[in-house]
This record gives structure tokens, C-alpha cells and sequence, in this order.
């Protein structure tokens, strides 16, 4: 969860006649397209046929060598005739597949929506999603296969950032912009390149460094961390220790846990007596463990506990063992259950990618959502359809001057397109920035305490990527 | 009798020696690759640039398993050592990328050294238990000193670290050949190395290794010169992925790279030259083409079952041909190396 380069090769002549056909064209058919827009039929997470798929699994991979070998067979035919074809990379397999699938359901219904809006410019989205088992080896095939075989405009949903860190090079080799909704500081920390953007959700840096006015005048000011002992963890450590003692408090210890621990309960006396506030942000199938156990160390008398959703997300919080979380912090980047004052857009969104109030799917109560990051799925097409538009995109050739659109967005106001809240975009550091949320939980469910500013989660720029070329 | 006998002697002789055709077959499988780039569409010669890499690891994988018997769980550590030793150099001793490979290989010769000594006073399965718990603790290395290493997440090798020889390797040609170059030398090497009296007395230590002890050979010197040669062949692959992927992280150093070589020798073929070939290419396609048909008729919800796909074809193989691919050609052509 947690993630810049390019070249530029259009030819301006036929760029600028491609452009006044497209035009003209799109004039004289667009009401009847927005008319096939209204229909599902258009809104697939394929476009292989089962003839093709059949096809190409019985002539085995010599063949499949020999079919391809016409020269243009996957080169860009007239975009705008053709539905915006946008690469989904998600993780259904791996570690990552809780949150996969729930990326999986918001994507499908943010483009149901988008598409009975009247999709993109006129044009449809075409979802072409793809397994990468939450691998950087696999990620950086899928995006070589959105860019080389699909002809995708873009690719988009990366969450786990080992995933992000392995596509991007080839994401940028490959001129195609890559949306990641990961919430890494990857981004906006100038290691990327200038094809990557997070313009759906924010970065981890941001969140953290806003959690720290709020546990130092809240919780107390002396805080013991236990974090995973991988670079999740490290973000965590150096973020928050860093604002919080910029908020006058102390870090007693840091503990940290390796990635293949099974029990914890050796760990914690190593916390030390004096602790007002215990800071976690284990992830991983020990997280219940983690804690089962701290609650059996501590017992009724235990000092504040904050902690980071992540932990937790897709986990029902009624499961055994929970029952010591009741009157402890969580940050929520979009609050699981339903408030009492519930925006209409988290409303609208909700019903759509199918949570119901306690943040489970609605036909399963059991199914427990990732509601604190789904939003980032929703939130980045609405970007990329605004960036489209602004842009007048009509195909590949357009993807720079798509990237120059994204990076020109400022203000997000809260809105059906952003449920989650009003955002910042800063261009520079391909970074979205917005507010984070505290919440506590209370008789089993997660109740919304506090709502940072979005000016609590601004940091300086570490990069401006407008100044690389593409 | 004596002249009908010879006539029929003369009717079954090849027309090219063992060792000619097994040249030949080199040649013609390196020219292809060679042809491909220009014939293949270019999602699939991107594609066999990334294999051709991942090939030259099963090759390191092979001279081990395939040609001396040594079962090992631990190339991954191999692969991370040279893709870590390449990467970090990069990143922190701001040398050329030249330099930085140099160092991806010296990496992963020391890695070998290291652990064929330490290893090789096991044999069998403990062999095989202890070259895992090898690559997990380099696992745990990696993660243990992320402030270096960005632990999990690993870290980009940018574009201007990638030019070697004024050659571009992030551009798609320039990766591909470059990749069929370091392919086409671990081959030829192998192939050279099956034949001679070296590569032969691995095989005599594989079918029988007290036969061979009787025979005088020094069973641990050439276990532990196997060793190294395996180990810096797939610590070469390790480099060339961060060369021509721009990319290092943990995810290499992780069991399942350990897992994967061994895949790949089993369906192409163990003790085969080419079998490492086949095996790649067919295991990368077979994922991406089940992935292909799961999205073609499955749901959203259902699509991961590829994998179940992917995982009958394996276990139907296993079944029916158990001696790989190349194993399975050379039960017709007796003379494939």
C-alpha cells in the first residue's frame, strides 16, 4: 500500500488530422452512442471473447507465436469509435485479495456509473481486469499486457506497493499512464516517474503525520509504537514519530515485529510502564492474535490504544477476540459504518458498490468490506473521466497531454464523483491529498470521533514531476 | 553375413555426430530466438525477453538439480544476491552500471561459495531443508536492513542506470537482445560444459555418487564447483532482471523463486539443455493464457480460478510426463543433449 519517467513520440501533423476527424465524427454520433451507453452490455472486465480465448488456448503457444505476427494487428485502430479501455490490475490472488475484491466491486459499479452518465467524452469504459496475484514480477507483465496486447488507454487500481514499485518502471518504458489507488508515499516521494499519479486516495504520510495532532491532545503524549518490521511499518515509524514529537511528545519505544511472527506476547513487555498511548498498525492473518494477545498482557487496565484500520479492513469487528478493541482509535481513510451524519454522496456510493450500513456487503453480512480504501477505485476513474475530458482525449496519442490535464486539477470538492470527501490534487507531486478520519470503537462499531483538516495532511513537495519530459 | 551386417550398421549411422547436431540445435534455437523478435507481435517478444532471463535461472537451477542430483529450495537467495548486489551498487557506491553488474556477479559467486560449503556437509533431503532455510534467512536480510533495501517494497533502477555500452536497456530492442545475449552464453556454456569430462563426472556423481567415489573422483569439489556455477548463473539472471526491469525487491528473494526454477526444470525437462527453455516459456503462458480463458468466461468473483486451471495442467503432466518436455523428445532423440 503504499509507489516517475518517459518519452515523447507524437507526431504533431497527424496528431492534429487525427484529432479534427475524431471531432467531426464524434459531432455526428453522439446521441445515438449515449443511447448504447445506457445499456450494461457495454461494461464488461474482459474483452476477449470466448471464441478468442479458445482459440488461443487450443493453438498453444507456437501458434500463438505464429497468430500475432501481422504487423499492426495490435496497433491503436481509430480510438474514437472504440470504448476508453482501461487496465484494471488487481490483486484477486496473493496477499492482497481481500482488498482485490472489493477494488474489484467498486470499479465495476463506478464505471456502471460513469457509463450510464455517458462514459467518457461520449465513449464507454471498458474494464480489461487482470489478475497479479499481488506480485511486482506479475504486475509488471499485466501492465506490459494492458500497454501491448489490450492497447489500453491506461492502466489503474495498483493497491500493495511492492506492486506499484515493480510495474512502474514499465508503465513509464511504456508511455501508459498508471493511476495506482495505493495509498503508498511512493508517489510523492519522487521515486517514480512522471506516468504514475494517486490522484484517488491519499499517502500514507499524509495520514500518518494527521493522526499525530489529534493522539498528542487526545490520547496522551507518551507513545509506545508496535509496528510490522517491513517498509509499511518503517513509514509508519519515521512518519509519525516525526510529527508527533513536532507536537511536544515523546516516542518511549519502537517496537518491531517481524513479518513471520505468529505470536506476540513476547514482545510486549518491552512496553514500557509509563505508556499513555499504544500506536499499532500490525496487517497480516496474525492481526487477530496480535490482538487476542495484547488484550490478555494488558487486561482491564490498559493504556490508550490507536490504531490504523489497515489492520482490521475486511476483518468483522464483532470476530473473538475483538472484544478489547471496544473504546480504542482507529484511523479510517472513509468511515466503515454508516454515521449518523452521513453525506449523501457516501450514501449514493454505498448502495453502489453494495455495503451496507455496518460496512458488509449487502448480501452477505459476513463479507466485510475494505471500505477505508475501496473509495480510491471511484474517486480515480471520476479523475481520469474529468482528466479525459479536459484533455478532449482520443486515444494513446493523447496520453500526455491526459497526464498534463491530471496534473493541472486542484480543488475536489465533496461530491458524488468524491464521496470520501473534498480533495487537493497537487500536480506537481502527482499526490491527492485529503481529509482522514478518527473514529472510535464503541458497542462493537466503529463511531466517527474526529475529521482532520486537509490542511493537516500537507507536507513539503519532494519531487515535481511537471518538470520531468515525459 | 559379415557385408549384410555392416550394410545395415551403415543404413542406422547418423550423418552428423552427436556432438555436431548438438551444436547445430544451439545455433538454430539461438538464430530463432533471434528471428522471433522481429516475427512476434510485440506484447510477446516483451514477453520473451522477460522469459529468456527468467530461463537463464532455470539453466543455474539445472546444472545443479538436472545434470549433479543436488535438490535445492534455496535459488532464490542466488537470484536476490546478484539482483541486490547489482541494485545497491547502483543506488549507493554510484558506480556504472558495468560495475554494478560486475558486482551483481561477485555477489553471487560469494553467496555460493558460502553456502556450497556450508550446504554441501548435508546431503539429500537435509540438503535440500538447509539451501531453504539459506534463502530464507537472506529473505530476512533483505527485510531486516529496508532502510537500505526498501525491505517489501523494493526499488526502482532509474532509466539513466540502465545504459550500458551506450545501449538504452529500458528500450524494448535493446532489452530483448540483451537478454538473448546473456541467454545465448549460458547456453552455449552448458552445452560446452554437459560434454566435457567435467559436466560428465557431475552426471556419474547424479546416477551413482559412490560409484564415482570408488572411481577417485573428489565428489565434493565438483558438487561445490556445481554449486557456484549454478548460483552465479542464476545470480546472473538476478542482474540482468534489475537491468532490463528496473526493479529489485524482496519479492525475488521470497521462497516461491526458490519454487519456480525448479517448475520450470521439471516441465521442460531436468538434465536437458533446452528443457529450461521449454519449461519457462510453457509455465509463463500457461498462466497468462488461463488467465486469458478465467476472464473470458468466469465472473469478476470466480476469475482467480485460473489458477486451479493452471494447477490441474501441472498436476496432469506430472501424471504423463513426468520426464518434462525435453525428457520426453529425447526418449525419440536419444542424441538431444
Amino acid at each position: 500500500m503504499a509507489v516517475g519517467r518517459a518519452q515523447r513520440g507524437v507526431i504533431e501533423d497527424s496528431f492534429l488530422r487525427a484529432s479534427l476527424l475524431d471531432f467531426a465524427w464524434l459531432s455526428a454520433s453522439t446521441a445515438g452512442r449515449n443511447q448504447t451507453l445506457m445499456t450494461d452490455k457495454i461494461i464488461t472486465s474482459s474483452n476477449i471473447s470466448r471464441r478468442t480465448a479458445l482459440k488461443t488456448l487450443g493453438a498453444g503457444a507456437g501458434a500463438l507465436a505464429l497468430a500475432g505476427t501481422m504487423p499492426g494487428m495490435i496497433g491503436c485502430a481509430n480510438a474514437s469509435d472504440e470504448p476508453i479501455k482501461i487496465g484494471f490490475q488487481v490483486h484477486r490472488t496473493g496477499i492482497g485479495a481481500a482488498y482485490g475484491r472489493w477494488y474489484d466491486r467498486t470499479t465495476e459499479a463506478v464505471v456502471k456509473r460513469i457509463n450510464s452518465e455517458g462514459g467518457i467524452n461520449g465513449r464507454p469504459i471498458e474494464i480489461i481486469a487482470e489478475d497479479d496475484g499481488t506480485d511486482p514480477k506479475r504486475g509488471a507483465e499485466v501492465v506490459e499486457k494492458f500497454a501491448n496486447k489490450h492497447n489500453c488507454d491506461i492502466a489503474f487500481g495498483t493497491l500493495f506497493s511492492h506492486v506499484v514499485y515493480g510495474s512502474a518502471p514499465r508503465a513509464g518504458e511504456l508511455a501508459i499512464p498508471y493511476f495506482v489507488v495505493s495509498e503508498g508515499h511512493h508517489v510523492a516521494s519522487g521515486k517514480l516517474n512522471r506516468y504514475t499519479l494517486q490522484p484517488g486516495i491519499t499517502d500514507v504520510k499524509s495520514q500518518v503525520e494527521a493522526m499525530a495532532p489529534f493522539i498528542a491532545e487526545n490520547l496522551g503524549k507518551k507513545v509506545t509504537m508496535i509496528f510490522p518490521d517491513f517498509a509499511f511499518g518503517h513509514d509508519h515509524r519515521d512518519y509519525f514519530s516525526a510529527a508527533f514529537e513536532a507536537q511536544g511528545g515523546q516516542i518511549l519505544e519502537k517496537i518491531a515485529i517481524p513479518p513471520t511472527e505468529t505470536s506476540f506476547s513476547k514482545y510486549f513487555p518491552k512496553i514500557p510502564r509509563d505508556t499513555e498511548v499504544i500506536y499499532h498498525v500490525m496487517v497480516g492473518p496474525a492481526v487477530l492474535t496480535f490482538v487476542k494477545e495484547l488484550g490478555e498482557f494488558f487486561g482491564p487496565s490498559r493504556p490508550e490504544i490507536f490504531g490504523f484500520i489497515d489492520s482490521l479492513e475486511a476483518v468483522d469487528l464483532a470476530s473473538p477476540g475483538l472484544e478489547f478493541l471496544e473504546g480504542t482509535y482507529f484511523w479510517e481513510g472513509n468511515p466503515r459504518y454508516a454515521q449518523a451524519e452521513q453525506s449523501e454522496f457516501d450514501k449514493v456510493y454505498r448502495e453502489a458498490v453494495g455495503v451496507d450500513e455496518n460496512g458488509a456487503s449487502v448480501s452477505d453480512a459476513k463479507d466485510v468490506s475494505t471500505y477505508a480504501h475501496m473509495f480510491g477505485c471511484w474517486e480515480t476513474l471520476y479523475v481520469v473521466k474529468a482528466g479525459m475530458e479536459a484533455a478532449n482525449y482520443q486515444g494513446p496519442k493523447d496520453r500526455q497531454k491526459l497526464i498534463e490535464a491530471v496534473e493541472a486539477m486542484t480543488d475536489m470538492p465533496h461530491s458524488f464523483e468524491h464521496p470520501q470527501g473534498a480533495k487537493v490534487f497537487n500536480g506537481k507531486t502527482h499526490q491527492t491529498f485529503g481529509h482522514q478520519y478518527i473514529s472510535k470503537v464503541t458497542e462493537g462499531k466503529l463511531m466517527l470521533a474526529h475529521t482532520t483538516s486537509i490542511e493537516d495532511t500537507l507536507y513539503e513537495d519532494e519531487v515535481d514531476y511537471t518538470k520531468m519530459s515525459f | 553375413m559379415s557385408s549384410l551386417a555392416d550394410s545395415s550398421a551403415g543404413l542406422h549411422k547418423p550423418l552428423l555426430s552427436q556432438g555436431i547436431r548438438s551444436i547445430l540445435l544451439h545455433v538454430l534455437i539461438v538464430v530463432l530466438l533471434f528471428l522471433l523478435y522481429f516475427a512476434l507481435p510485440v506484447y510477446h517478444s516483451g514477453n520473451l525477453a522477460r522469459i529468456l532471463v527468467l530461463a537463464v535461472f532455470a539453466m543455474g537451477y539445472n546444472v545443479l538439480f538436472g545434470y549433479t542430483g543436488l535438490l535445492s529450495l534455496g535459488h532464490a537467495l542466488f537470484f536476490a544476491s546478484g539482483m541486490y548486489g547489482f541494485g545497491l551498487a547502483i543506488q549507493f557506491l554510484d558506480v556504472l552500471p558495468g560495475a554494478a553488474i560486475f558486482i551483481g556477479l561477485l555477489s553471487a559467486v560469494a553467496v555460493s561459495v558460502v553456502v556450497g560449503v556450508l550446504a554441501l556437509r548435508t546431503t539429500g533431503v537435509a540438503f535440500m531443508i538447509v539451501t531453504l532455510m539459506f534463502a530464507q534467512a537472506g529473505y530476512l536480510t533483505v527485510l531486516l536492513f529496508g532502510e537500505y533495501t526498501r525491505g517489501d517494497e523494493g526499488f526502482n533502477i532509474h532509466r539513466s542506470d540502465r545504459v550500458l555500452f551506450g545501449f538504452d536497456l529500458s528500450q524494448a530492442t535493446n532489452r530483448y537482445f540483451c537478454a538473448l545475449i546473456l541467454f545465448a552464453i549460458c547456453l552455449f556454456l552448458i552445452a560446452w560444459l554437459v560434454h566435457s569430462r567435467f559436466g560428465k563426472t557431475l552426471v556419474a556423481i547424479r546416477e551413482n555418487e559412490e560409484r564415482a567415489r570408488m572411481l577417485g573422483y573428489d565428489i565434493q569439489r565438483h558438487k561445490l564447483i556445481a554449486v557456484i556455477i549454478s548460483g552465479t548463473l542464476s545470480g546472473a539472471a538476478g542482474v540482468a532482471y534489475a537491468l532490463l526491469f528496473g526493479y529489485a525487491g524482496a519479492s525475488f528473494a521470497a521462497v516461491q523463486y526458490s519454487i519456480l526454477p525448479l517448475l520450470y526444470v521439471l516441465l521442460g525437462g531436468a538434465g536437458t539443455t533446452i528443457g529450461p527453455l521449454i519449461g519457462t516459456v510453457f509455465m509463463f503462458y500457461l498462466i497468462d493464457l488461463s488467465s486469458d480463458f478465467a476472464s473470458a468466461y468466469l465472473s469478476s468473483e470466480f476469475a482467480s480460478a485460473y489458477m486451479l486451471i493452471a494447477g490441474i495442467v501441472l498436476i496432469l503432466l506430472t501424471m504423463f510426463a513426468p520426464q518434462g518436455f525435453a525428457g520426453l523428445l529425447r526418449s525419440k532423440y536419444k542424441w538431444l543433449p
